[in-house]
């Protein structure tokens, strides 16, 4: 089976010459849900935007679903792939929600009841139906980054592309988001440091650290080894125990 | 978040006034501002008659008269320059209680009062009920070129966010013992609106990539559909319709 999202010898240097990836290596499969971790400054944001489309790789390959990312395909890499940002108030800029849901599929030409029908499906997926006719700015943080989610799912996208989902989330919209994300049967990459949330999250997890991928691996592994977080600047949170590889908590 | 309510012109409602499209509204609004600018100063008549059609729409439209004059402040800088008029105009003088005033002043004044007044009003209940979106989607269905539309809504959306931000450095300004006092503290106030000018337009690049991401093509897609049909052009019509009867009117008399 083809895999969702193929990202081969992927290097990326900045327009000042930054190199911010130095040859990026992974595969995800259908239906995975994969964790990013890394530090600060890893390059995770930068390896996000070559995803779809928005930076261009100076040198490897960005493939989604088979088709890969170039400037012709843009259109259709842009469907395949939903990147949800960091600020809820980057995503949301249309004065209602029931615009900004539509705001995707309608830019791929999708009208009338097709339409209707893609932006309700999406807010009931994320729960949310009900602020259908409300601006987003009247919603609380945690709604606003589940509309932000359903703003994606309208366009139904082959790999769903979190940044930092759980980032000033207060602890109940952290699992209401949480329950959301379970419930959806796309493909997930999480950009996250919020290492317990990979984990419950997440089956498997990947370090991007100095600009390649350091790590990869079951999650639970990869948390466990305090050595490999301790190189890449990855702490778990006092007081928190990663289950032992093998002992399923 | 926070003050989003507050200053909205708007009142909710599911009147005839308030199902009408947009763009048949501000089309309604503009020519009726033509009819009445087009009345010579001195008909009486025809003034009394475009006031009576407009409380007609108020009540149509569920506006109480209260919540009418109270939006209507931001005529008072009008006010106060046809007050000034009378004083100050040349010409011919009257007297008035003990006052001399100039009585080319005096027209000069009531023209502009009279026009100015009937002009708010009318855009008053305009922005009473419509929906400050579905009013920039109306002009752009009368043509207002995108760009502009486009800009507008942003200014919608983001007003409220950056308000915040706004409110925000000011709280971390005062929490370190500054307040505004004087002109020696313009500098301060002053980096802090370059520093809100560079994260609105980090911001903007933010929201541009987000766009981008979603299909965006330099135009907004068309979401909701906004055609009117003859019967509501027709409706709308009634307004213009109804103050260029009462013009012509008014003209058959003094003729």
């Amino acid at each position: 089976m083809t895999p969702s999202l193929e990202v081969s010898r992927l290097a990326y240097a900045y327009p000042d010459g930054t190199q911010a990836l130095f040859g990026v290596d992974f595969e995800i499969g259908r239906g995975e849900r994969v964790a990013l971790l890394g530090p600060n400054g890893a390059g995770k944001t930068t390896l996000v935007m070559h995803l779809n489309g928005i930076l261009t790789a100076g040198h490897g390959t960005v493939t989604v679903a088979g088709l890969p990312v170039s400037k012709g395909s843009l259109r259709e890499i842009r469907r395949r792939v939903g990147l949800v940002f960091q600020d809820p108030d980057d995503q949301l800029f249309m004065p209602t929600v029931r615009e900004d849901v539509a705001f995707g599929p309608a830019n791929l030409g999708i009208g009338g009841e097709e339409l209707e029908r893609r932006v309700k499906g999406a807010l009931e997926r994320v729960g949310m139906l009900e602020t259908i006719d409300r601006p987003p700015h009247h919603l609380s943080f945690g709604q606003r980054r589940r509309v932000a989610v359903a703003t994606v799912l309208a366009m139904e996208p082959e790999i769903l592309v979190l940044d930092e989902p759980s980032s000033n989330l207060d602890p109940a919209s952290r699992r209401e988001l949480a329950d959301v994300l379970r419930s959806l049967d796309v493909t997930v990459l999480m950009v996250t440091h919020d290492l317990p949330y990979a984990l419950e999250l997440c089956d498997r997890a990947l370090i991007l650290s100095g600009g390649t991928i350091a790590a990869d691996g079951p999650t639970g592994e990869i948390l466990s080894d305090a050595e490999l977080l301790a190189a890449h600047r990855l702490e778990l949170p006092y007081g928190f125990a990663p289950p032992r590889p093998g002992h399923p908590s | 978040m926070g003050a989003g309510h507050h200053h909205q012109i708007y009142r909710a409602g599911d009147t005839l006034v308030h199902r009408l499209p947009p763009q048949c509204k501000l089309a309604a609004v503009a020519a009726f501002a033509l009819v009445v600018v087009a009345t010579p100063r001195e008909w009486f008549w025809a003034f009394g008659l475009y006031a009576l059609l407009l409380a007609a729409v108020a009540v149509a439209a569920r506006v109480p008269a209260l919540s009418v004059l109270r939006r209507m402040v931001i005529e008072i800088p009008f006010v106060v320059f046809a007050v000034a008029l009378p004083f100050i105009g040349f010409g011919e003088r009257v007297s008035l209680l003990g006052l001399s005033l100039s009585a080319e002043g005096l027209w000069s004044a009531w023209n502009i009062l009279a026009k100015a007044t009937l002009g708010v009003v009318a855009s008053v209940l305009l922005a009473s009920t419509t929906e400050p979106r579905l009013m920039l989607l109306g002009a752009q269905r009368l043509r207002l070129p995108p760009l502009l539309v486009q800009i507008a809504m942003f200014m919608l959306r983001y007003l409220d966010v950056i308000v915040d931000e706004m409110r925000r450095m000011r709280v971390a300004r005062e929490s370190r013992g500054f307040t505004a006092r004087d002109v020696r503290h313009i500098p301060v106030v002053a980096r802090s609106a370059g520093a809100l000018f560079i994260r609105s337009y980090e911001r903007g690049e933010r929201v541009h990539l987000a766009m981008l991401s979603r299909g965006y093509s330099g135009s907004m897609p068309i979401i909701q559909d906004l055609s009117a049909s003859a019967r509501q052009w027709l409706v709308a019509g009634m307004l213009p319709g109804a103050a260029l009867v009462a013009l012509l009117g008014t003209w058959g008399l003094a003729l």
